[in-house]
């Protein structure tokens, strides 16, 4: 197995270093989930080549973190370090959230509560041809307010798509506030497995962890599964963790610099 | 017009394997002649039209070729989002069907009367968007759907019935011209086209000379029909089951002012939210100036106007 903790590392100082290129934010929101990612294009997802009819699907719902999503894609030599490096530069196909004209991206992104629809389509789409490949989706927990999702979650369960995997990167964060604060969807776990879904929690920060629960998980018979993944926003920066404002904020100079450091240990 | 889509769907699904049909729980002793034949092809949704629309674009996006199906307010407006960045933002063959266009649910009141759902699909570039005026011209409709690579929304009439001189005909980007008066055009699509054939028959007896020109295709838009058709007449009214923004009547404006026509547009159509009050389409045709007498009148009291 790759050495997922290297390719988390090398995410993050992905998000790091293209966030201060741009001057651009949501910083902490990919780097909440660099580690969910990292399990995915380092270890979980099969895919042959991006042709091929077989290939796992992973769906970022999250779409505001796509700087994650390309620089795990990055990583696993699916883009380039020229096509990163124009990431929200006028022109630029790599943008603030995924656009499936970009080798490597299924669907574009970033209006929250449509990713699980589409992959519940995909995985219908898989047992319809008979084919064998797994369907991923990203949410956040906040996410996880819209309605869609539900009814998502609803024809999921009811129709046993094993073959759909959904991880949560539950962070406890949402854009203006916390979300036990704004709508406290808690206990995640318990809304889910009520849903009918199989459900696992895991330490979103553990690569390890998340890929060795994504490994268990039966994708060919019985109900959708979800991967609750507790997660800490912004994490590797010890002054962006847990903090609202890094949803939307640009580094200074000094705090690049610092972020830096603190991902390369 | 329904049974016409279900059998045009049946013929279609039996070339094309990748045909699906999806319903919001809707179609109740409609649909039942596609679920018995392709049962592994139908997906009762259950009501949840976001996921319905956004399932029809993983399933598009997959190589299928999905039917999503419901009454139209539901159809074009609760999943609206999805259905635009969905297979519009992707380009995807699905085809969205919402049916009772207009105020064509009659008895059951405002929430079921579509009347923006032309005017919300013809705003989206690159969506085609259909309204049949009768059953032959759903089918043959439908028949041209088939070979649409993007996104359809189709429009179906509750009614049955066949409107006098239209033969059924349906070609994308095209209208059909019915009769030749050069007094007054009179455009149309949907169950109300009956009411606007009407009104020009009324006409004639009055000595005004109309011609018909049912407008199936409101995107692409009929832009050459509609400069033969509306070139050699003073007066173009429209007449929907819509409201008044947005819809034909919109489109017919926005054709004449590009093209400088030198026609008087007059948009007949629901301009205020019905409440209140409602009963069947000749009911409610009457009762927001939709009907024959009402067009008919209009046009004498604008042709009064003009001379």
């Amino acid at each position: 197995m790759t050495d997922l903790r290297r390719l988390s590392r090398e995410i993050r100082r992905d998000i790091l270093e293209t966030s201060k290129l741009a001057d651009v934010g949501h910083i902490g929101s990919c780097l909440s989930v660099a580690d969910l990612l990292a399990a995915m294009y380092g270890s979980s997802l099969r895919i042959p080549d991006l042709e091929s009819a077989e290939r796992d699907r992973f769906i970022m719902s999250k779409g505001h973190a796509a700087l994650a999503l390309y620089a795990a894609l990055h990583s696993s030599g699916l883009l380039s370090a020229e096509e990163l490096s124009r990431y929200c530069q006028d022109g630029s196909a790599v943008g603030g959230h995924p656009e499936h004209e970009l080798a490597g991206i299924e669907f574009s992104t970033g209006s929250l509560g449509h990713g699980l629809c589409l992959g519940a389509g995909v995985a219908l789409a898989a047992r319809l041809s008979g084919r064998s490949y797994r369907t991923f989706v990203l949410m956040s927990d906040a996410e996880c307010n819209e309605g869609s999702v539900w009814e998502a979650a609803s024809f999921a369960a009811h129709h046993r798509l094993a073959n759909l995997v959904m991880l949560v990167d539950a962070n406890g964060q949402q854009a203006f506030g916390y979300t036990r604060d704004v709508l406290d969807m808690s206990p995640l776990s318990e809304r889910w497995g009520s849903f009918g879904w199989d459900v696992t929690e895991v330490d979103g920060n553990d690569p390890f962890a998340i890929a060795a629960a994504v490994a268990s998980v039966d994708t060919t018979t019985g109900p959708p599964h979800a991967l609750i993944a507790a997660t800490t926003f912004g994490k590797g920066v010890s002054f962006m963790e847990n903090q609202i404002p890094w949803h939307y904020l640009p580094m200074s100079d000094e705090q690049y610099r610092q972020a830096l450091r603190e991902v390369a240990e | 017009m329904r049974r016409a889509f279900v059998s045009e769907l049946i013929r279609l699904a039996e070339r094309d394997p990748s045909v699906v049909l999806l319903t919001g729980d809707l179609g109740y002793s409609v649909l039942e002649p596609f679920a018995d034949l392709f049962p592994d092809r139908f997906f009762n949704m259950g009501v949840a039209e976001q996921n319905m629309l956004g399932v029809a674009t993983g399933l598009a996006a997959s190589g299928f070729t999905p039917f999503a199906y419901s009454i139209a307010t539901f159809a074009s407006m609760r999943g609206y989002e999805f259905f635009r960045n969905g297979p519009i933002l992707h380009e995807l063959p699905v085809r969205l069907v919402g049916v009772g266009g207009g105020v064509d649910y009659g008895h059951n009141g405002p929430t079921h009367y579509a009347l923006e759902d032309i005017g919300l699909m013809r705003v989206q570039p690159s969506l085609t968007v259909i309204a049949p005026a009768d059953v032959p011209q759903a089918a043959t409709a439908m028949r041209e759907i088939a070979a649409i690579p993007g996104p359809v929304y189709l429009r179906l009439g509750k009614e049955a019935g066949e409107l006098a001189g239209l033969d059924g005909r349906f070609e994308l980007g095209r209208a059909v011209t019915i009769g030749h008066g050069t007094d007054v055009a009179i455009v149309t699509y949907g169950s109300v086209a009956t009411e606007a054939l009407a009104a020009s028959e009324l006409l004639e007896s009055a000595g005004i000379h109309a011609r018909v020109v049912v407008t199936a295709c409101l995107a692409p838009p009929p832009v050459d029909d509609l400069l033969s058709a509306l070139g050699a007449v003073p007066l173009t009214v429209t007449v929907e089951a819509h409201f008044q923004n947005g819809g034909l009547g919109s489109l017919v404006s926005e054709v004449v002012a590009e093209h400088a026509l030198g026609c008087r547009v007059l948009r007949r159509a629901i301009t205020t939210m019905p409440r209140g009050s409602s009963g069947d389409p000749a009911y409610l045709y009457e009762r927001y100036g939709l009907s024959a007498r009402r067009v008919a009148d209009a046009v004498l009291a604008a042709v009064a106007i003009g001379n």
